[in-house]
């Protein structure tokens, strides 16, 4: 298979040796490539992949070959500007040049009359603002008690989940399927569904507590368990997702390691905390990164459920952005803190490939 | 893998089925509440004679337009996905297959991972200025636009892999025998990959039509997709319990048609990368 790879990609050789003795080499070397050596075997079998490519240029009259002709090969002499392009002028256009526009917003303060945008400069009252703005960092601390709160206890739940279902011998294909419902729901939906769940007096929640013997409990309303609420829905949502891939990690484990453990007589505890967890390190580290990242940008579902109240016990940097944005319309200083929040992410995601490295490495 | 017997595996049995059940409930919950009158809603009653009333007053009624936002989604979600299909799957080829210079190709593979961390709505400001400058402000043709950037890094990255799994011999196999680099790539290359953009066009129109965050900013009452129409009936001064209850179950449709049909690809692509 190697020797393979390397007689096509060997430099300049490649164009000497014939397709057709790759082809030979390369068949039946890879189990899972079935489908291109079946292609090879065509080729093989003296059926030369020209024939595809006359059949894309054989339109009916001459003259329309001739154009397609020439449009395809306009495609292929510069056929890295015709794929790449695209997407680089999508991303200047609608990531750049808005983050430019950040930068200048940042600087200015901006209003509306008449229908026109009216910018003044701005930079030093901003900056102020942002110096003194306290609700800015009650929804930096709130952003990190909920990521590290809610990805922790996803981690936990998701890993149990994914060894307890693995060890199963039915019910493998059934949980899966379950599972994935959550990941896709529409985050709004989501959001309302709970939202009728927690109601003081009429929700699900409620019922329980009550019928377990117990005061109802303010579950959106109250200051101190707000957060806790907003987790728990966190928590719902996105454990399946941290299984999904944790799962499949341990699915993909090597099941020699395992039953040599038992063998020499490993207890079930011992098979799971010193060789499973270890051995799914890689796996655990990215599923927390993903959540992570997916946990800071968190806005829907509490926009539904508390739109940051009560009071601003479950304000997120998102729902302030918005807040500023677009109910105090303070567009200069939201972006401002937009920029503040582009960088710490930058940083953030220095930091955390300093530390991939660095688990690498060891 | 593990075994488990005796009492830890009926320990275990009661928590996979406790799990399962807590999954479930609240959908069921919720589904239940739909189907009541809003007064019977209010009272807690757990058993009443269902009622289609809410589901009616969602779709038809005077008062919203949720057909008309379904619709505006459904435009969203399949056009953004096709565009970010043709787009990103023509990067990522390039970046796979082609040589690039360094610079361009790290710094465009790492500017998308940022843009894929940073909140949307840090962009959705400067967004709404841009589009009222050339007066989109409020079309679905700007919605879009953005649904496809905020798909693109993971469109790119996803088929970088699927192209990367290829052996590289194929296509130059091909190429030797006379194929253009573009033949080999439509020819070839395109139709080994399919499983990667059935799984990548799933979750972007998921992604899609789950957006809200930005849908909320950049649409008017006319161009509302299903998320942004949901939002608005709990923010109503009053609050219709079962409408929103019928209005979520409707929204969660596509994703539950998705879960059954498209099972295999949305796993694949969740999981992929993350197990390697």
């Amino acid at each position: 298979m190697k020797a393979a790879a390397a007689l096509a990609t060997g430099g300049s050789d490649y164009c000497e040796t014939s397709s057709t003795r790759i082809c030979l080499a390369r068949e039946g070397a890879d189990e899972k490539n079935r489908q291109y050596s079946l292609w090879c075997r065509a080729c093989a079998a003296g059926a030369p992949s020209a024939i595809w490519c006359q059949l894309m240029t054989s339109a009916e009259s001459p003259a329309a070959r001739r154009a397609l002709g020439s449009i395809t090969d306009l495609l292929d002499r510069h056929i890295g500007w015709f794929t790449l392009g695209p997407a680089i002028l999508l991303l200047l256009l609608l990531t750049v040049y808005p983050i430019i526009n950040v930068v200048l917003m940042a600087g200015s303060s901006i209003h509306f009359e008449a229908g026109q945008e009216v910018w003044k400069f701005a930079l030093w009252s901003n900056l102020r603002e942002l110096e003194h703005d306290r609700i800015f960092r009650v929804a930096l601390r709130n952003t990190a008690i909920y990521a590290v709160a809610s990805v922790l206890i996803e981690m936990a739940l998701g890993l149990g989940l994914a060894i307890l279902v693995s060890s199963m011998r039915r019910m493998k294909g059934f949980m899966r399927t379950l599972l994935i419902v959550p990941i896709l729901l529409p985050p709004v939906a989501i959001g309302s569904m709970w939202k009728l769940m927690y109601s003081f007096d009429f929700g699900v929640m409620n019922q329980v507590v009550t019928g377990l013997g117990f005061q109802p409990v303010n579950w959106l309303g109250s200051t101190s368990l707000a957060l806790i609420s907003v987790i728990i829905v966190d928590v719902w949502h996105w454990t399946p997702f941290v299984f999904l891939i944790l799962f499949a990690a341990v699915e993909g484990l090597p099941t020699e390691v395992i039953e040599a453990a038992r063998i020499d007589g490993a207890r079930t505890y011992d098979i799971v905390f010193k060789i499973i967890i270890p051995l799914l390190k890689p796996a655990i580290i990215v599923a927390a990164l993903f959540r992570t990242i997916l946990a800071f940008k968190v806005f829907d579902e509490i926009f539904l459920l508390t739109s940051g109240g009560p009071g601003n016990s479950t304000e997120v940097v998102s729902l302030y952005l918005y807040q500023v944005f677009f109910e105090q319309n303070q567009l200069g200083y939201g972006a401002l803190l937009s920029l503040a929040i582009i960088t710490a992410t930058i940083v953030f995601i220095l930091i955390g490939y300093r530390v991939k490295s660095a688990t690498e490495a060891s | 893998m593990l075994v488990l017997r005796g009492y830890s595996r009926l320990i275990g049995i009661f928590l996979l089925t406790l799990s399962a059940f807590i999954i479930v409930a609240p959908f069921l919950w919720v589904a239940l509440q739909s189907f009541k009158y809003e007064i019977q809603i209010l009272q807690g009653t757990w058993f009443t004679e269902p009622t289609l009333h809410n589901y009616v007053d969602v779709l038809w009624s005077q008062r919203s337009d949720f057909l008309k936002n379904v619709l505006n989604s459904m435009i969203v979600a399949g056009v953004s996905t096709i565009c970010v299909l043709v787009v990103g799957t023509l990067a990522a080829y390039s970046l796979a297959r082609l040589r690039w210079k360094r610079w361009i190709a790290a710094g465009f593979l790492a500017w998308t991972l940022v843009f894929n961390m940073i909140p949307p709505l840090t962009l959705v400001g400067p967004w709404f200025l841009i589009f009222r400058e050339i007066g989109l402000l409020q079309s679905l043709f700007a919605l879009v636009l953005t649904h496809i950037t905020l798909n693109l890094p993971m469109t790119v990255w996803m088929m970088m892999a699927y192209f990367n799994e290829l052996p590289r011999d194929i296509e130059e196999a091909a190429m030797v025998d006379g194929c253009r680099r573009i033949d080999a790539f439509w020819r070839v290359s395109l139709p080994l990959v399919a499983p990667g953009l059935i799984a990548a066009g799933v979750l972007a129109f998921v992604f899609s039509w789950n957006e809200f965050a930005v849908a909320l900013n950049l649409t008017s009452r006319a161009t509302a997709t299903v998320p942004v129409a949901i939002a608005q009936f709990s923010q109503q001064y009053e609050v219709q319990n079962g409408q929103m209850a019928a209005a979520s179950v409707l929204s969660t449709i596509p994703a539950l048609l998705l879960m059954f049909f498209g099972q295999k690809f949305i796993i694949q692509g969740l999981t992929m990368g993350a197990v390697k």
